[in-house]
C-alpha cells in the first residue's frame, strides 16, 4: 500500500515476538495450522500476524496483540484495568464460578475478557477495546458490558470515535440475566455516542456471536470482519437442532454476511491497520 | 380445552376429584357428607397453598409455559380497548410472532407491542410458536417509534421462548434487529412500560424489553438461557434442567431482588391461567399506577431514567475496596 508508505507500518510485529517469547517457545518451536494443517515455524507465523502464509487461517489474536496491531507505539493507555467479575449469583454449577475466573485469570494475565484504553493510529485520537476469546470464550458478563460501556462512554464526553474489536462465545452464563442487562447497557451507550454524531467503526473476528452480536457488535457505523469469521447470532448446531435444516454453503462466515449486507467490508489482517486508520481519516473534520 | 395438569400439581387434582365423586354421592344419593366435603374442602385449599406456595423455579418454568396460560392477545382484549392491530416491517413480510398496534387503556391511549404464541398447532405454525423473525423485531420497531409520533406511551408483553434460531432469521440479520431495538427503544420520547408474562426468552424477550419500568408476572421466567440449554452446556444433560433452573436465579422473585425487574405482578393461586380475568386485571393495576409515575416526568428524564436505569446494573469488583 503505497498511500501508506511513510508511515509507521506493523511497528508492532516485534512486539508480537517479544510479548509471546515466554509463552511460545516451551510449546515448541513448530505449530500446526488448524486449517490446512501445514506445519509452520511459530516465529514466522507470528511476524504474519497470526495469518497462515499457506492458507490465509486467521488464527486468533490476544488482546494485548490487537491492541499493538491497531495503535501507534506506546500511545496506548489502558483504562478499567482494576474490573473483576464477581460470583453474584453463587452459581451452582460443576464448577464455581470464582474457580474459572481464577483459572482464565492465570491463564491470560487479564482480569476478564476485555482490554480497552486510549489510544492514537498514524497520530489519530480515538477509543479501542478489544474482546479476548481466550478468557472464557469472550462471554459477555457483567465486567465485559461495563468495560465496553464505560470505553463508549469514554469516547462520547472526549468527543472521540470508537473501535471495538469483537469475539464471543455468547452469554457468561455464570451471571444469569446480569448477562444479558450487558446488552441493552451497551446498546444505550452507543446511542448517546450516536447523538453525539461520533463515529463507531466495528471489527469482527472469530466468532462474535449471540449476545454480542445481538448488541454492540452489530451497531458499527462501519462493520468490518476478519476473513473466514463466524459471525451469528444462534449457533449452527441450535440452528439444525431446531430446524432440521441444511445449512446453505459457508453460513455464517464474514463472507457470507458480507453478500447478505451485515458486513461492509472484510479487511485481512495484514492491511487492518492501514485501512482501520483510512476509516478514521474519514470522518476526522 | 381439558385442564392440562402439571406433575407437581396432581396431588391438587387428586383431592379436586375425590371432592367432585363426594358432591355427586349426596347428591345422587340423597346422603349427608357434608363433614367429608368441608373436610376436603379444607384439605384442598390447604394443598394448593402449600404447593403454590413452595413452588420451584423448574416448576414455576413449567407454569410459564402452561399451554394454558394467557398470551398477550388474550390481555390485550382483557386489558384493553379498540385494539387496532397493525401489521408488517415495510420491509420484508408481517411476522406473526410479534403483534402490535394502538389500543386504550381506561379510556388512555396507548401503543401495545408483543410476542405471540399460538394455542394449537395450526397456530403455531402461524405464530412460529412465539419466537420472532426480524422482520417481528423490525415491525415493532416501527410501531414504537410511532407512538412516539402520536405521544403515547409504549406497552410491550414479553412472551417467548427466543427470537428464531433458523436460517432465514440469520440470513436477514436476527442479531442487527435485537441490537436496533435496543440501541432506538433508549432513544423514544414516551414512557415504556415492559411486563414479561410467560417466558423471557433471553435476546429475543429483550428485544422489546427496554422499559423505563420492566415488570414481571409471578410464574413468569427471565433468562439469558432457557434452563434446557444451560443444563446441556454445563452438565452435557438435559435432565439437569431443574438444577440449572434453579442456578440462573431467573424467578421473578430473585430478579426483583437483583434489580433486573422493577416490580412483580401477582397471579392468581396456581397461575394466571386459572383466572384470565383476575391475572389481567392485576396486570391493569400494575401497569397504571407505573405509568402514573412516569407521566410526571419531563421527556428528557424519561429517557435519562431508562438509560439509567440500565446503566446501574453493575455487579462487579471494582478494585477499590482491596
Ligand atoms: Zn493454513
Amino acid at each position: 500500500m503505497a498511500l501508506f508508505s511513510n508511515k509507521n507500518q506493523y511497528s508492532t510485529v516485534k512486539g508480537f515476538a517479544r510479548q509471546s517469547k515466554k509463552k511460545d517457545i516451551p510449546r515448541g518451536l513448530w505449530e500446526k495450522c488448524k486449517k490446512c494443517s501445514q506445519t509452520l515455524y511459530a516465529k514466522q507465523l507470528e511476524e504474519n500476524l497470526n495469518v497462515c502464509p499457506k492458507c490465509g487461517f486467521h488464527k486468533a489474536l490476544t488482546a494485548q496483540q490487537r491492541v499493538e496491531l491497531l495503535t501507534d507505539k506506546n500511545s496506548f493507555v489502558e483504562i478499567d484495568s482494576d474490573l473483576e467479575s464477581v460470583d453474584t449469583l453463587k452459581f451452582e454449577g460443576v464448577a464455581s464460578y470464582t474457580d474459572k475466573l481464577a483459572q482464565n485469570q492465570k491463564k491470560t494475565s487479564m482480569k476478564d475478557a476485555v482490554l480497552s484504553g486510549t489510544a492514537k493510529l498514524d497520530g489519530q485520537d480515538y477509543v479501542i477495546a478489544v474482546m479476548d476469546f481466550r478468557f472464557l470464550g469472550a462471554s459477555m458478563g457483567a465486567v465485559v458490558g461495563e468495560k465496553i460501556t464505560r470505553a463508549i462512554e469514554l469516547a462520547t464526553a472526549k468527543n472521540l470515535p470508537v473501535v471495538i474489536v469483537t469475539a464471543s462465545g455468547g452469554a457468561r452464563m455464570y451471571e444469569g440475566m446480569i448477562s444479558l442487562m450487558q446488552m441493552a447497557k451497551t446498546s444505550g451507550a452507543l446511542k448517546r455516542h450516536a447523538n453525539a454524531n461520533l463515529p463507531y467503526i466495528v471489527v469482527m473476528t472469530h466468532p462474535t456471536t449471540a449476545g454480542v452480536t445481538a448488541s454492540f457488535a452489530s451497531l458499527g457505523d462501519l462493520i468490518v470482519a476478519e476473513p473466514g469469521a463466524l459471525i451469528g447470532f444462534a449457533g449452527p448446531r441450535v440452528i439444525r437442532d431446531t430446524t432440521q435444516a441444511k445449512l446453505p454453503e459457508g453460513f455464517q462466515t464474514a463472507e457470507f454476511l458480507l453478500e447478505k449486507g451485515l458486513v461492509d467490508k472484510i479487511i485481512p489482517r495484514k492491511n487492518l491497520r492501514n485501512e482501520l486508520s483510512l476509516c478514521l481519516e474519514y470522518f476526522q473534520n | 380445552m381439558a385442564d392440562i395438569t402439571l406433575e407437581f400439581e396432581k396431588p391438587i387434582v387428586e383431592l379436586e376429584k375425590k371432592l367432585e365423586e363426594w358432591k355427586n354421592l349426596s347428591q345422587s344419593n340423597n346422603i349427608d357428607a357434608s363433614d367429608e366435603i368441608t373436610a376436603l374442602s379444607e384439605k384442598l385449599e390447604h394443598t394448593k397453598k402449600e404447593i403454590y406456595s413452595k413452588m420451584t423455579p423448574w416448576q414455576r418454568v413449567q407454569l410459564a409455559r402452561h399451554p394454558q396460560r394467557p398470551y398477550t392477545l388474550d390481555y390485550i382484549n382483557e386489558v384493553f380497548t379498540d385494539f387496532l392491530e397493525f401489521h408488517g416491517d415495510r420491509r420484508y413480510r408481517d411476522d406473526a410472532a410479534i403483534v402490535g398496534g394502538f389500543a386504550k387503556l381506561e379510556g388512555q391511549k396507548v401503543m401495545v407491542v408483543g410476542t405471540q404464541k399460538g394455542r394449537d398447532t395450526k397456530e403455531n405454525v402461524y405464530r412460529n410458536f412465539g419466537c420472532p423473525h426480524p422482520e417481528g423485531y423490525r415491525k415493532a420497531l416501527r410501531l414504537m417509534q410511532m407512538a412516539e409520533k402520536a405521544n403515547v406511551p409504549v406497552i410491550t408483553f414479553i412472551d417467548t421462548p427466543g427470537a428464531f434460531p433458523g436460517v432465514a432469521s440469520e440470513e436477514r440479520h436476527i442479531g442487527e434487529a435485537i441490537a436496533v431495538n435496543l440501541r432506538e427503544m433508549f432513544d423514544l420520547k414516551v414512557p415504556v412500560i415492559c411486563v414479561v408474562i410467560g417466558e423471557g426468552g433471553s435476546g429475543g424477550a429483550l428485544g422489546i424489553g427496554v422499559g423505563n419500568k420492566v415488570l414481571i408476572m409471578e410464574n413468569s421466567y427471565y433468562s439469558v438461557i432457557t434452563p434446557e440449554g444451560c443444563a446441556a452446556i454445563l452438565w452435557n444433560d438435559r435432565a439437569y434442567s431443574e438444577k440449572a433452573a434453579k442456578a440462573l436465579k431467573l424467578s421473578a422473585t430473585d430478579l426483583l431482588g437483583l434489580g433486573i425487574v422493577d416490580g412483580v405482578v401477582t397471579e392468581p393461586l396456581g397461575g394466571a391461567h386459572r383466572d384470565y380475568a383476575n391475572a389481567a386485571n392485576e396486570i391493569k393495576k400494575s401497569v397504571l399506577s407505573n405509568l402514573k409515575d412516569l407521566q410526571k416526568m419531563s421527556t428528557e428524564q424519561l429517557v435519562e431514567q431508562r438509560y439509567q436505569r440500565f446503566r446501574g446494573i453493575e455487579f462487579f469488583n471494582d478494585g477499590s475496596e482491596v
